[in-house]
């Protein structure tokens, strides 16, 4: 089960023509696809399209009724194969994955498929993750479609504009015959908005009906000679295809007056940015009527130079709005006009800066330094002369502390790493890499464990140099830590394959918290849920053994920092030879928490009994050193300053936020810290015996304490 | 060719936009915030967009929601995904460094935004990582606000939730209505959190609050009211509260400046031992006023009284059994998990033979300690992790009994090892009172390093010798007490003293 339920909103999806959509851009996209017949999806989570996926799942029973297969694809690479269900048969597929490290994992496929050409419309929708709140790589997509060779669709960030290239997306893939990839911006993926709506429409073939006649073509498969065909049939005839479809359909929009003596051209998902930046120079209205001509690129690859040259007709300079590097759209026109011998400037990262987001304040130096260089008319007054004087506001980048994510409340991985910082501290520092998930949050304070990450899947393989270890005559050896995951998605075989064939002496950790949870909680196969639609309960141990790793230890609760820690020792010192391997189960505590806390106060208001912990810090015995901190970093375990004179550090506390995970006890234990910890499991609804037995030992204990204060002083407060 | 180009008559301005930025941190409900906000507007016929980064940063790091809304027209608005610098009219942050982050990211501007920022901290890791106090000024983040904002709004949101069983997004909204920075009647953001119908009376009565905050301005910052220096002996046996009475009288000789921080030291140790314990620590003290005057505020005597109480009422077994063993105890963590009738309480305690031995008395306990194979059989013994369940009779009756060992603390090995620290450390104090004042008080600040337990305990008894190290080779210089301050900032910054140490390199570079 997912992190986030939209069991609510799929009820949107069933919407008529006519009606009125309001929600988020995943939630337009997926009743896009429906309003044009898709008959198969998939995909792999991760953000911004992770919640495409939770739709796509949480819609299942709507996809079953239309007939549309629902796959959760094992990985992006999966996905993308996936859409050779429309090389040979005419039906619509649609598969989603995260840009561009799902379009690396993907691209095999991808360039396979862009060989082989499509006869079904097939649609990649590509969450490009660029800019403020990535979790990646800054990089572009764009490029896999100019080496593949397919189209890129960029629409503006409205739900109208997104819903329409979806449609304008499939119609574009069946007309050149062509794979496109639809890419949508992370802040456009969580765009709300609305958009009229029309029904939904079941697919004219389903892939039910095409596996029982099944089809080929010969043409389509990627072999000699066939692929050499393929490749002049991409430039002779799909590529001019699509140009045809693209022009004729108007895909690409213009906005603003005929005559001009300047332009803009931009991505389309750039388009509000722009138009917000000439809003705010008085050169556009709110609803972007606009005094600057713009080129709206809805389509990003394959550009077309008729159209671009019309644009430019007329103009002394034009300026490409591109973001991201390298700029291949601006290098594309700069060719185009060299080869026209136009006369018009071309302007673009020359103006704007070659890496980094296009902010609202970046845009709008860009394009005043455009204007003042080319159009100084067009200018308002105050750009030209400013008069207000900026006030001096106190600088507070010494004061603000910078707060990157981290581990949640009560997380499972927390315990795990507090035993590695408590190994390293007795054998010394390792080399240790980690993998993506959540696990890599790890490499930042307080923790700091863990230095390469190489991709999903492959932090055991990115350990490969090392594998000789001890019996390669090193005196350590080094350490992969890798989520359950990235196990399932590429690690059984790149990572642990890898380990297993080449007799690696290295040491994994495969940190099983029951979902592919630093993605919204999904399932994996080897969750522990319940999953009517997938095979679940698949334990990765078992997996290991399967091919060929013996020394495996299960770790059924990563708290146990001590046990954990002894388990770390052992598989870093024992004389076993070949990968050490150590899966650190424990349920990902968002997720538990969402599970149990509605049966818990159902529980409690049905009178049961239900234990609920949480811990205490006894602020007389914390000499408020931190060091509890510094091997927990949890949210809820905080400091409070006191009001004793004699006191000057804060000391620990937690607040009311904690879910008794008992890592800080446990910490406390292991590393011998220091005796404030407590847990304080309050029962809820005790039964008359236990009522009875507490009220009897309370009553003993509360003599005993008072009768030893009453042999002393005691104080009481007096009021100044 | 370039034809002469007119503007057309300049377009409307995008005024009328609503810019709303929801700067938060990841799990704190800014989503439910912003769903709420945006289900208003729209309500109230606006066009409304609303754009967050879902993702890792959802993860305890620092989000931002945006929302824009302009009165609805026969066409749609184009609207901004993301805030930009200057260009946002309300700023809801839902912690106090939050606020700051925004000030310093220029989303709060005097000429148009309403900053409506929540008191409360939610410290970072950094913040509480340090050794020492390493929490971030918020009195900065304060006076920024007042500089940048044009409307502020300024109170604990977070308490005014968590007092009525609700949390911080239904308090800002409450706030975000009563700050009037949008132009919807309070029905109307009620309406908004009816129609959400998840925890809608929760949620209402923690708007009502946030609401009430909003329209009482801005709250000044609250300072921590320092515990009332005079405390009386009330309770106990009237031989004791006669000794108390002398050592009260002894305290209101003191000069003025002194007394409260004896008071509060006195207390402390007495809490400690016994009265006769106190009357060693005001023989202590006296040595202090002694070298002392008026004319320093009598500084090195309440510096004095501050750090003699901490090394006299040092952290040992016995100190920790009694206060896990006191009645109050259990009463404020009875009260602070909301007055459970049947509570179990598991106390996370791990002895080693360090603290085992050193409660022998002395010789023996020596004798024990120069044993190295004794100590380390009577080590594998203790030394492991012991979970205590003090609801229950035995597990109190064991820590009940180690506190009781308190009137056989004197003898013991810790109170000798203790006792000679102390005087090592106080007598080097006094002896610099003469010649350099500052570094005196310095000297006795250097205290201030020596916490913890175990392996906590050594390691900031190590950083204090070092520290006295570096005093003892600045002595006699001009600028001594810069540089004890130095060592000792350097001392709290990290756990394994590397600071520390390039402060002392840096010393030896210059006083060899």
């Amino acid at each position: 089960m997912a992190e986030r339920s939209f069991k609510a909103e799929v009820q949107h999806l069933r919407l008529g023509a006519g009606e009125t959509f309001t929600g988020e851009g995943i939630l337009a996209i997926t009743k896009a696809l429906l309003e044009n017949g898709v008959g198969y999806v998939g995909g792999y989570q991760g953000a911004p399209i992770s919640h495409l996926m939770d739709v796509l799942a949480d819609a299942e029973e709507l996809l079953g009724e239309l007939d549309v297969r629902f796959e959760a694809n094992a990985s992006e690479a999966a996905a993308a194969a996936m859409l050779a269900a429309s090389v040979h048969y005419p039906i619509r597929g649609a598969v989603t994955f995260k840009g561009p490290v799902g379009v690396n994992v993907a691209s095999d496929a991808l360039a396979n498929l862009a060989s082989s050409g499509v006869t079904g419309g097939a649609l990649m929708i590509v969450g490009e993750d660029y800019g403020e709140g990535s979790s990646i790589m800054q990089e572009r997509s764009h490029a896999f479609a100019m080496k593949s060779q397919f189209w890129l669709l960029d629409p503006r960030p409205n739900l109208p504009s997104i819903v329409k290239a979806v449609g304008d997306g499939f119609e574009l893939s069946e007309a050149s015959n062509t794979p496109v990839m639809l890419m949508v911006r992370i802040r456009a993926c969580h765009v709300t908005g609305q958009f009229q709506t029309r029904d939904n429409r079941r697919p004219t073939l389903s892939v039910r009906e095409a596996l029982a006649k099944p089809q080929r073509n010969v043409s389509r498969i990627v072999l000699p000679p066939m692929s050499y065909a393929q490749e002049h049939d991409k430039i002779d005839n799909r590529w001019p295809a699509a140009e045809r479809f693209i022009r004729e359909h108007k895909l690409n929009e213009v906005f603003g007056p005929d005559r001009a003596p300047v332009g803009i051209v931009c991505q389309g998902g750039m388009y509000n940015g722009v138009i917000r930046a000439l809003q705010r120079m008085g050169l556009a209205d709110l609803y972007g009527q606009t005094q600057v001509p713009i080129y709206c690129l809805n389509v990003t690859y394959p550009l077309l130079p008729d159209e671009f040259a019309e644009f430019c007709a007329g103009k002394d300079a034009v300026l490409v709005v591109e973001e991201g590097q390298p700029e291949f759209i601006e290098q594309a026109f700069a060719t185009m006009m060299l080869r026209s011998g136009t006369t018009t400037r071309l302007h673009g990262k020359d103006i704007f800066p070659m890496v980094g987001e296009y902010t609202g304040a970046v845009m709008k130096e860009a394009f005043e330094t455009f204007l003042r260089r080319n159009a100084p008319d067009l200018l308002p007054a105050q750009v030209l002369a400013p008069n207000t004087e900026a006030p001096a506001i106190p600088d507070l980048s010494k004061t603000v502390p910078i707060r990157p994510p981290g581990f949640c409340t009560g997380c499972p991985e927390r315990p795990i790493f507090a035993a590695m910082k408590l190994v390293q501290q007795e054998l010394g520092e390792h080399q240790i890499s980690a993998d993506i998930g959540c696990h890599l949050f790890a490499s930042l304070p307080p923790f700091n464990i863990g230095g390469a990450t190489m991709g999903y899947g492959l932090g055991p393989a990115s350990n490969a140099a090392f594998d000789g270890g001890k019996k390669g005559g090193a005196e350590k050896r080094s350490i992969a830590v890798i989520g359950d995951g990235g196990f399932w998605h590429n690690g059984l075989t790149s990572s642990f394959g890898n380990m297993a064939f080449n007799r690696s002496d290295g040491v994994a950790v495969i940190v099983d918290n029951y979902y592919s949870a630093a993605t919204g909680g999904q399932d994996i196969p080897s969750s522990r849920a319940k999953n009517p639609t997938k095979a679940t309960n698949n334990p990765i141990s078992k997996a290991l053994r399967g091919i060929g790793i013996d020394w495996v230890r299960q770790v059924d609760r990563t708290y146990d920092v001590a046990g954990m820690r002894d388990i770390l020792r052992d598989a870093l010192t024992t004389e076993s030879e070949g990968p050490k391997v150590i899966v650190a189960s424990s349920e990902c505590m968002l997720n538990k928490q969402r599970r149990e806390k509605p049966l818990r106060a159902a529980a409690m208001r049905e009178g049961r009994r239900v234990e609920v912990p949480r811990f205490g810090v006894d602020e007389s015995v914390c000499t408020g050193d931190h060091a509890c901190i510094r091997l927990s970093g949890c949210p809820s375990l905080s400091l409070k300053r006191l009001d004793d004179p004699l006191r000057d550090d804060p000391v620990a506390s937690i607040d009311t936020s904690c879910v008794g995970c008992g890592n800080c006890g446990e910490v406390s234990e292991a590393a011998v810290l220091c005796p404030s910890f407590y847990e304080a499991r309050v029962v809820h609804n005790p039964g008359p015996w236990e009522r009875r037995l507490n009220g009897w030992r309370q009553g003993l204990i509360g003599w005993l304490a008072r009768r030893r204060q009453s042999r002393q002083l005691g104080f009481s407060e007096v009021q100044p | 060719m370039t034809l002469p180009f007119t503007p057309e008559q300049p377009p409307a301005l995008g005024a009328e936009v609503i810019k709303l930025a929801v700067m938060a941190v990841g799990g704190q409900g800014g989503g439910v915030l912003t769903g709420w906000i945006e289900a208003l507007a729209r309500a109230q016929g606006y066009a409304v967009q609303a754009t967050s980064v879902a993702g890792v940063a959802q993860r305890t790091g620092a989000t931002i929601y945006y929302i824009e809304m302009a009165p609805a027209g026969s066409s749609a608005p184009v609207f901004s995904l993301a805030p930009a610098a200057g260009d946002v009219d309300v700023v809801i942050a839902a912690e106090m460094m939050e606020a700051g982050r925004a000030i310093m990211r220029g989303f709060v501007t005097p000429d148009r935004t309403t900053l409506i920022g929540s008191t409360h901290r939610a410290l970072a890791v950094s913040e509480k990582m340090a050794p020492g106090d390493g929490i971030a000024d918020a009195g900065e983040v304060r006076a920024a606000a007042e500089v940048a904002a044009r409307g502020l709004v300024l109170a604990d949101f977070e308490a005014a939730a968590l007092d009525v069983g609700s949390v911080i997004s239904a308090s800002l909204f409450g706030a975000l209505s009563g700050s009037g920075a949008l132009p919807f009647p309070p029905e109307a953001f009620e309406a908004a959190i009816r129609a959400g119908g998840k925890g809608v009376d929760a949620s209402l009565r923690a708007f009502a609050t946030g609401r009430q905050a909003a329209l009482a301005g801005v709250q000044p910052a609250t300072h921590p009211v320092p515990r009332p220096a005079a405390a009386a002996a009330t309770t106990g046996p009237a031989r004791l509260r006669k000794a108390w009475d002398d050592l009260q009288a002894r305290i209101a000789a003191m000069p003025a400046p002194v007394q409260p921080m004896a008071q509060a030291g006195l207390r402390k140790v007495v809490e400690f031992q016994h009265p006769a314990y106190g009357a060693e620590y005001l023989d202590h003290l006296d040595r202090a006023l002694a070298l002392d005057g008026a004319e320093r505020d009598w500084t090195f005597s309440v510096t004095a009284a501050k750090y003699l109480a901490n090394a006299m009422a040092y952290d040992d077994v016995i100190r920790v059994a009694d206060a896990k063993t006191r009645p109050e105890r259990l009463e404020r963590i009875r009260a602070e998990m909301g007055g459970a009738e049947v509570m179990q309480l598991t106390e996370y305690t791990h002895p080693r033979a360090e603290e085992i031995v050193s409660l022998l008395p002395r010789a023996l306990g020596q004798a024990i300690t120069d044993r190295p194979r004794l100590m380390g059989w009577i080590d594998r013994r203790v030394n492991k992790g012991r979970r205590l369940r003090t609801d229950r009779l035995l597990p109190f009756l064991q820590l009940h009994a180690l506190a009781s060992m308190r009137r056989f603390r004197p003898m013991s090995l810790r109170h000798a090892e203790e006792r000679a620290h102390l005087e090592r450390w106080y007598a080097s104090a006094l002896a610099r009172a003469g010649t350099d004042y500052d570094l005196a008080v310095a000297t006795l600040q250097a205290r201030r390093l020596i916490k913890g337990y175990s392996d906590t305990h050594a390691r900031g008894l190590g950083k204090f010798d070092r520290v006295m190290t570096g005093i003892a080779m600045v002595e006699g210089r001009e600028d001594a007490a810069d540089w004890a301050r130095r060592l000792m900032t350097a001392a709290l910054q990290d756990e394994e003293g590397s600071a520390l140490d390039g402060t002392l390199k840096t010393i030896e570079s210059f006083a060899a």
